[in-house]
């Protein structure tokens, strides 16, 4: 039952808090991915659970017992990084019955186990293979077997597919889900990629600075994020500073750019209130006159990626917009320079406070 | 004439050809992505422009002079490791006018130069920061800045956002494709990741085993791919094995398994000719209903997956074969639940058809 509780975690490098009272539950059997920029604390939240760093404060819990003092070994875990550490100058059947053997198991306990490894990352024809002959996905496949044959029921991912090419981090998204679900694993995965963290789990950790901002479903995080830098992180958004000038009962009418209004469904903030509008590039239309909600501006760039269009445009007062559309086979009947209109249904806006230490401090990644 | 022009250029390492007789013309002012996996040849590209590897067979030419021999020194082309190689005893003022200084540049040029530079990758503020206080985007801004301080012409970028946090990776795309396109500076970028690639090129050549097979603009490379391998590479597609049925004068009709017949506008492959068709997982909607003038299939959920603002369904087929599909969550209407019934619908002039591949169709797609 490994259920992990962290409870008031502090750590401290120097004069950087790198984990600042963190609190979290992970419930046994759940997929959690903690994500973040660089330097947020995600690498050492994993590692003091994994029992690699000690913390200044706080407990921690597996399975209900306090593991503070356990070395790592002794916690229960698997642990993979993102560097592919299998020993060169074995074969992969070797690699994976290592830890067994270390432990004193004899080959014949031994060889049950690692043939259901090696059968669960669908490897049983390359058994014999040495790393050196195999794609990084499936080094880092065996690798993750490494980890679990020691039946540990808790498996820690550290960037796992970082050191792998973009196509087969996707693939091994995939197969890495159906692994911890098929096992009954509960696992906790740190990445800096957040599409990876968003397809892959039950629930997403978002940090900053050492703290928790907010923890949820990925389809919560992504369409209702309870905080401006959750939003910019998680997904792409624009972000329009506002002032409240009126509410009814549908929402809140906004004064963003030199006299555009635009309508929310929100009515958390009072008239006269500073507010910030956030709203995803995907979740607009262009050159849609009935709407409500019209962003004039002129095309800055067309970027493409794939079917999706993402052009940029720039409002009356200097501000930037991007706006992403799915392309038919036709080119867009816009170009560079042109004047368009971005239409936001009020149903697709976020209304934030506007933040203390102004809009820009919340949205810097680094 | 082209700025950048390779001719048959070859290199092997032992048994291993990294470059296979490439063929490459690069304009003034490009901005060109080379897009390929690991030990596609990415890296032996842009090494041997860079005159840092010698190839085997084939010309160099750059600005018209063929430079097979010359040091890299004298190629006005700048080589930027993946690994930024920042001194980490300088300061980032120190670092971006390194290029100038030894140059021997007067004061006022080394000084207008490095501060433009350091002003439009906005670290001017941080110019008196040593590497080690800076995070990972910011080192590598400072890497670009000093490779486009030293005055070369041609950028040749070995995965420059690859080190960076995705998100930072995103935003630093366009910066990167502006600060090019505004120095006039032109850029060989090398990359494994399609998204990247496709957003910042102008032209994409998509690099496989040391041969380049397929080389447009990011829209062609799209949606004209002229081989199953670079329709999965490049945005990636479900594909289903079949046999022509029927040719007609709008299209042909192909056979897949279970008797099912999907109609494409492609009629460039004759009765009984073994297929493969492809379809984007963009291309393919899900209802409740079938949709008039498309393919129709029923199926049921297997899966489903969040990804950045779409859901991506898996659906088995009747025939038992199974398709991806990705409805963005701004046209969502319902969300289907895993086992659901659904009916999947493309059209015919969204199918790609290649000939069924000599080695089988696995090894044209497996990317692991």
């Amino acid at each position: 039952m490994p259920e992990v509780r962290l409870v008031n975690v502090s750590k401290r490098y120097g004069k950087i808090l790198a984990n600042d009272n963190v609190n979290l539950t992970i419930e046994n059997g759940e997929y959690v991915s903690i994500i973040g920029p660089s330097g947020c604390g995600k690498t050492t939240l994993i590692k003091i659970i994994a029992g690699i760093i000690k913390p200044d404060e706080g407990k921690i819990y597996i399975g209900g017992k306090l593991v503070n003092d356990l070395s790592t070994e002794d916690r229960g875990i698997g642990y993979v990084f993102q560097n592919i550490a299998l020993f060169p100058h074995m074969t992969v059947w070797d690699n994976i019955t290592y830890g067994p053997r270390v432990r004193g198991l004899s080959p014949e306990e031994t060889r049950p186990l690692a043939l259901e490894m090696l059968e669960m990352i669908r490897l049983s024809a390359r058994s014999d293979a040495y790393p050196s002959e195999l794609s990084g996905g499936t080094q880092q496949k065996t690798a993750v077997a490494r980890a679990l044959i020691s039946r540990s029921e808790l498996l820690l991912l550290d960037e796992p597919l970082g050191a792998l090419d973009v196509k087969v981090r996707g693939e091994l998204r995939h197969e890495l889900r159906r692994l911890v679900k098929d096992l009954k694993l509960t696992a906790l995965h740190v990445t800096h990629d957040q599409e990876e963290a968003m397809s892959i789990s039950d629930r997403v950790v978002v940090m900053k600075k050492g703290r928790i901002v907010e923890a949820d479903a990925p389809i919560e995080l992504y369409t209702r994020p309870r905080s401006i830098f959750t939003a910019n992180f998680v997904g792409e958004a624009n972000f329009l500073k506002g002032i409240v000038t009126q509410i009814s009962d549908e929402g809140s009418l906004v004064d963003v750019v030199d006299g555009l209004q635009m309508m929310t469904n929100s009515r958390n903030a009072k008239v006269g209130d500073g507010v910030v509008i956030a709203f995803r590039p995907e979740f607009t239309s262009i050159g849609d006159t009935e709407m409500l909600n019209r962003l004039v501006g002129k095309v800055v760039d067309i970027l493409y990626s794939g079917s999706i269009g993402r052009v940029r445009v720039q409002l009356a007062n200097g501000d930037q917009i991007v706006a992403k559309k799915a392309l038919s086979l036709q080119r867009p009947t816009f170009s560079v320079g042109d004047n368009i209109t971005v239409n936001v249904s009020p149903k697709n806006t976020l209304v934030y406070p506007y933040p203390k230490e102004g809009l820009d401090k919340e949205l810097a990644l680094e | 004439m082209s700025l950048i022009r390779l001719v048959n250029v070859t290199k092997k390492f032992g048994d291993i050809t990294a470059l296979d007789h490439v063929d490459l013309s690069i304009e003034d002012g490009e901005y060109v992505c080379v897009l390929g996996q690991t030990g596609a040849g990415k890296t032996t590209l842009l090494r041997v422009i860079a005159g840092l590897v010698e190839p085997d067979e084939g010309e160099i030419y750059i600005e018209g002079r063929l430079v097979n021999g010359i040091p890299p020194e004298e190629r006005n082309a700048v080589y930027m490791f993946q690994q930024f190689a920042l001194f980490p005893h300088m300061n980032v003022w120190q670092n971006v006018s390194f290029g100038p200084v030894i140059k021997d540049w007067d004061n006022e040029t080394v000084e207008k130069v490095s501060s433009n530079i350091l002003e439009m990758v906005r670290l001017a503020d941080r110019k008196d920061a040593f590497p080690n206080e800076l995070s990972g985007g910011m080192q590598q801004r400072v890497a670009l800045a000093r490779g486009i301080a030293s005055g070369a012409r041609i950028l040749l970028l070995d995965e420059p956002l690859g080190a960076l946090d995705a998100r930072l990776r995103v935003d630093l795309r366009s910066q990167l494709r502006k600060l090019v396109k505004d120095q006039k500076l032109t850029a060989i970028h090398v990359t494994h990741d399609q998204e990247e690639a496709l957003m910042i090129a102008e032209r994409v050549a998509v690099l496989r085993k040391g041969r380049i097979e397929q080389m447009g603009s990011p829209r062609e490379v799209y949606s004209r791919p002229q081989s199953i391998f670079v329709a999965s590479f490049v945005g990636g597609a479900n594909f289903i094995e079949g046999n022509i049925s029927k040719v007609y004068s709008s299209g042909s009709s192909i056979e897949i398994r279970g008797g099912y017949q999907i109609s494409v506008s492609d009629r460039s492959k004759e009765v009984g000719e073994k297929v493969v068709v492809a379809v984007r997982p963009e291309d393919i909607s899900v209802g409740s209903a079938e949709v008039i003038g498309s393919n129709n299939f029923s199926g049921r959920i297997e899966s489903k997956m969040f990804i950045g603002g779409s859901m991506e369904y898996t659906i088995r087929l009747e025939n038992d074969d199974v398709v991806s599909c990705k409805i963005s969550l701004s046209d969502l209407p319902t969300t289907y639940k895993t086992g659901e019934r659904v009916i999947v619908s493309f059209l015919a002039e969204r199918c790609y058809v290649f000939p069924y591949p000599k080695g089988g169709l696995l090894e044209e797609i497996e990317a692991i």
